[in-house]
């Protein structure tokens, strides 16, 4: 085997490895996309309101 | 120094040097995984006894090392809040708490998929593993207790308790392996003598572990700063801010 082949095959142990890394990336990912989501939508509530509040008399 | 920590107790302030820090945490968060994890999985040998299944290792220890560490922050800014109502203690104890969770959820999986290949079981209910199931509950109460209390800070106030209660589990979770029989391992890195692990696994190791520690200060500041926004969402600084952007 090829040294990338028997990189990605782990010693036989390829889908455990693999799976576990693919499960802790998309854990970390979205625990730091949650708060970027957040804070911009957030931004965007408070500045609908602060367009609405001017509106008023 | 004493200014420095005076400013940054307040909100304005902390939001302000929180978003000057993120960039500069999140380049030396990803630089030293991306070094961990070539040293781990592809400098350091394979183990004469689990194979390359062990490469596991460097994101479940970690996890689970940040499981405990996550969770002894959250209960300590948890009680400086309760004690000194300190605004942004109470609003790091409960910024903490999604990461800590996230934190145990991976340790348990990973975890888990190790387990299968080396202990031929997926889950066991053995100590190590059912403790640190009782600390991903604690997480979720204190999360979901948080968020059924209206008022922010009577909210923070029942969830600190909350919190402070479960410490008690944190012991048992360090201990569970030298107090009972268990199939998970014990310590390898904290012995006393010498660690009896080869060092082109424990430096990466414990690369990965400062990393880990750099992501939960990356994602506690992002979470922080939304919480600071919502709570302050009335006060004079957000509008202004809310105005330039």
């Amino acid at each position: 085997m090829s040294g990338l082949q028997e990189f990605f095959h782990m010693g036989g142990y390829a889908t455990y490895v693999w799976s576990s890394y693919a499960i802790a990336l998309v854990v970390l990912i979205a625990n730091v996309l949650a708060p970027v989501l957040q804070r911009r939508k957030l931004l965007s509530q408070l500045a609908r309101r602060q367009r609405r509040e001017r509106r008023k008399p | 120094m004493l200014r420095f920590f005076h400013q940054l107790g307040s909100p304005k302030h902390f939001y302000r040097i929180a978003g000057r820090w993120i960039p500069w945490v999140a380049a030396l968060c990803g630089l030293l995984m991306l070094y961990g994890l070539y040293q781990g999985m592809v400098v350091a040998p394979t183990d004469y006894q689990q194979g390359d299944s062990y490469r596991i290792m460097f994101i479940h220890v970690p996890s689970a090392w940040m499981s405990l560490f996550v969770y002894v922050v959250m209960a300590g800014a948890g009680a400086i809040g309760l004690i000194w109502h300190m605004k942004l203690a109470e609003v790091i104890a409960i910024s903490s708490a999604p990461i800590g969770a996230s934190f145990t959820f991976l340790a348990l999986v990973t975890g888990a998929i190790w387990g299968k290949p080396m202990w031929g079981a997926w889950w066991v209910w053995d100590a190590r593993l059912t403790a640190e199931l009782i600390l991903l509950f604690l997480y979720l109460g204190v999360m979901a207790l948080y968020g059924a209390i209206e008022d922010k800070r009577t909210a923070a106030r029942a969830t600190a308790i909350l919190a402070i209660v479960g410490v008690v589990n944190i012991p048992i979770i360090h201990y569970s392996v030298e107090w009972w029989n268990t199939l998970h391992q014990g310590p390898t890195v904290t012995k006393f003598d010498a660690p009896s692990i080869d060092l082109r696994m424990l430096i990466p190791l414990l690369v990965m572990a400062v990393a880990f520690k750099l992501y939960y200060l990356l994602v506690v500041l992002m979470r922080a700063r939304v919480e600071v926004l919502e709570r302050e969402r009335n006060a004079q600084w957000v509008n202004e801010l809310v105005e330039k952007s």
